[in-house]
């Protein structure tokens, strides 16, 4: 690197903690969205660059469907501990009891969509009024818009067609009453750069992103975890499978791909490899671009 | 997106380029973006597959890289992009990232929205059309931006043959408009974006043309020294005072620098205070620093208990911005309702937010002809035009010239709370 350059990992950094401290200070009720995946464990460690030696001005919330992985929630509550942070648990089963949703029955139900719910109650009721969340631009294509400060309305939606320009690094952090933004600091960074991310800062991320054996079943030319809270139909044998997850989302819709990829570089090399697969190539890595595409579409979740 | 291909060579650490892409319907600027994409091997198989298809079914001759950068539905159904869409690839010397924003007049204000980060700008034009009106518009937001470099890719080569005479009566013509414009670095290169030629590969055709295709311009124009490196300004935007035992004493800085190089030890002046005190230590969260440049955020200790809060600026005492109440100002105007006379906004600069008064219009500029309207009562949506402005409290600002990021600054509507201009400041106040 020439003197007084940085590299692009540390530019994006430098990036997303300007956006941390910006919104800090010009917001009163912000929180930082934690789902227990890669992108939100890469905004915890950008809280701690931000604001540390203090405490972050801000909890962290979790939505939990009552179908996440237990080792996901294990993590949870260990990283949280371990900050010595404020953890705020929005739960859908709560909303589901409060006679908010209704909890889908079935074998191919999920509280998935029932998050939204959970989640605007959740925002009203402790009257957030600016949700940090690790979506990134790269997602897909209607997200390459997003702005950084992302307005929503009154009923927590999202006007493309609407949106404030955002010109050099000034943010304009204004709101009317009810509304909010969804704040997202690594908008610029793409999939490639948060695994470099967790590699260069040895991030711990749940261990059912590393290759481990368990029971599975197939679905849709996909693996899900055979677990009780996921319905199987009576095909729908399970069996034992060396497997990692790409996404820890709800279990009822997070697929597994066949991977032997334990260490971080071994997952690095193996997203990589996903990528270069040919069209019509076998049916293993038709699965792995599946899985590619799960991703996307579940980390833009929020 | 990432590029499988470079994945692991990217490890290294390489430079981030951010370029902003405009043209006018029709040029081939959805064209070219594809054709970067594509052949830096940046395209997921799903989204090949999708636009393979979408091609096979339209019937088009050729798969239409075209549609790989489409972006929100209403805006594909028109087939126009009318926003800023940020899209990203990366080589293993370079990140890039793109502002893709649209050409036409009436979205004057995305261009400029895309312009205000951007390195680079590369500025498309159809070889069978030559210099038009829109890109004498591109070419002097571009410079009015201050975007260091600008590439003008003079695309659709091949339905003009290849024919040099062509692309030297256009290099010729924005040269000497460039040069009228102050625009510091600029380069012509031939391409067609339909067919790759001289885009991500140099190509045979045209071997008159003896520079760089357009990837490797983007990966070696020289970057490091457009930033101010000489005016040290930081602005406050956050104190760390940790409520813990254990950091009893701690008052921290927190901000990003916007120009100079920090150094501890160095004597500094706060803003608007003029208290003095030294530089006692400088860190960030991985540990001590001994130096710190744009853009990097970092956390500055002071050698004394001055008081110090969000809005301040540290400066060198021997070097200082402008403090000034009375602006002068290039506007973009982006509202809704015009900019008139008397109207109030609240103005945000660096880490301040202020409110200013629109004290008057010294001319509306014609974006297509450069020409200095004068006399105007107001500035429409999309106009750009020169005001004053007299703001409540003082700000502390360089001139945009000379800082991107201490000179610029933008109003917002506090009955709307919309961001209604992009303001570019000018020379000393009067
Ligand atoms: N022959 C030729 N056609 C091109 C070239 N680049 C773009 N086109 C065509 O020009 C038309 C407009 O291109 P598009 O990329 O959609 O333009 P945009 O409106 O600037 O995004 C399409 O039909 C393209 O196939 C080129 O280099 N050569």
């Amino acid at each position: 690197m020439p003197h007084y350059q940085l590299d692009h990992l540390t530019a994006l950094e430098h990036e997303a903690i300007h956006v941390l401290r910006e919104m800090a200070a010009e917001r009163e009720r912000p929180c930082l969205l934690f789902s227990g995946g890669k992108d939100s464990i890469v905004l915890l460690r950008l809280a701690e660059k931000a604001f540390r030696p203090a405490r972050f001005p801000f909890p962290v919330m979790h939505v939990d469907t009552g179908h996440n992985f237990p080792e996901v929630i294990e993590f949870r509550d260990r990283r949280v501990r371990e900050l010595q942070e404020r953890l705020v648990v929005a739960s859908v089963e709560d909303s589901i009891r409060r006679g908010r949703v209704v909890d889908p029955k079935g074998p191919r139900a999920s509280r998935n969509r029932l998050q939204t719910t959970t989640l605007l109650d959740a925002i009203e009721e402790q009257r957030f009024d600016a949700l940090i969340g690790g979506a990134r631009r790269d997602e897909e294509r209607a997200r390459a818009k997003e702005r950084i400060f992302s307005h929503r309305d009154e009923f927590g939606q999202w006007d493309p067609k609407n949106q404030r320009p955002e010109l050099w690094s000034l943010y304009n952090t204004r709101l009317k009453q009810g509304e909010h933004f969804r704040v997202f600091p690594i908008s610029n960074w793409t999939e490639l750069d948060v695994w470099q991310y967790v590699k260069r800062e040895r991030l711990e991320l749940p261990s059912i992103y590393y290759s481990h054996e368990r029971s599975v079943f197939a679905r849709d030319g996909m693996l899900y975890a055979a677990a009780e809270c996921v319905e199987r139909l009576p095909s729908e044998t399970p069996f034992r499978e060396v497997v990692r997850f790409r996404t820890v989302g709800d279990m009822t819709c997070t697929g597994a791909v066949r991977s032997r990829a334990a260490t971080i570089e071994d997952v690095i090399a193996e997203v990589a490899a996903s990528r270069q697969t040919e069209r019509g190539a076998t049916r293993a890595d038709d699965r792995a671009t599946e899985a590619a595409m799960e991703d996307r579409k579940k980390e833009g979740y929020f | 997106m990432s590029a499988p291909g470079t994945f692991m060579a990217m490890e290294s650490g390489a430079e981030l380029l951010r370029f902003s892409t405009c043209g006018s319907v029709d040029d081939g600027k959805s064209t070219l973006i594809g054709r970067l994409l594509y052949d830096t091997k940046s395209i997921f198989e799903d989204q090949l597959a999708h636009v393979e298809d979408v091609s096979r079914r339209r019937g088009d001759e050729y798969t239409n890289l075209a549609l790989l950068t489409d972006g929100l539905r209403a805006e594909r159904e028109q087939g126009i992009t009318i926003d800023v869409a940020y899209r990203y690839f990366a080589t293993p010397r370079r990140k890039f990232i793109i502002a893709d924003t649209p050409g036409h007049i009436q979205y004057t204000r995305n261009m400029v929205t895309g312009a205000s980060t951007a390195n680079l700008a590369i500025v498309l034009v159809d070889a069978r059309q030559g210099v038009v009106e829109q890109t004498r518009r591109h070419a002097l937001i571009t410079s009015l931006l201050r975007i260091p470099h600008i590439v003008f890719a003079i695309n659709k080569m091949d339905l003009v043959g290849w024919d040099e005479g062509v692309f030297r009566k256009i290099e010729a013509e924005l040269r000497g408009f460039a040069a009228r414009m102050d625009v510091a670095d600029v380069s012509f290169i031939p391409l067609s974006a339909l067919h790759g030629d001289n885009v991500v590969e140099r190509s045979d055709k045209g071997p008159w043309y003896k520079g760089p295709a357009l990837l490797h311009q983007l990966e070696h124009v020289h970057i490091a020294s457009d930033r101010n490196l000489i005016d040290v300004r930081f602005p406050v935007q956050w104190v760390v005072r940790p409520q813990a035992k254990d950091h009893h004493d701690y008052r921290g800085y927190a901000g990003q620098v916007a120009g100079g190089v920090l150094k501890v030890g160095d004597e500094v002046v706060v803003l608007p205070s003029g208290f003095g005190s030294r530089i006692a230590r400088l860190e960030n969260f991985d540990g001590p620093l001994d130096e710190a440049f744009a853009p990097m955020s970092v956390t500055v200790h002071l050698a004394d208990d001055v008081d110090v809060s969000r809005g301040d600026m540290l400066c060198r005492p021997a070097n200082r911005p402008v403090v000034g109440q009375d602006l002068d100002a290039m506007v973009c105007w982006m509202g809704d309702l015009p900019l008139t006379p008397k109207n109030r906004y609240a103005l945000k600069h660096t880490t301040r937010n202020v409110r200013a008064l629109v004290q008057g219009i010294e001319y509306r500029l014609d974006v297509n002809t450069g020409h200095r309207e004068q006399g105007v009562a107001k500035l429409e949506r999309n106009d750009l035009g020169r005001i004053t402005l007299r703001t409540t409290a003082p700000i502390f600002y360089d001139e945009y010239r000379r800082n991107r990021t201490t000179g610029s600054f933008i109003l917002i509507d506090e009955s709307t709370n919309g961001t209604v201009a992009a303001g570019m400041l000018l020379s000393e106040p009067r």
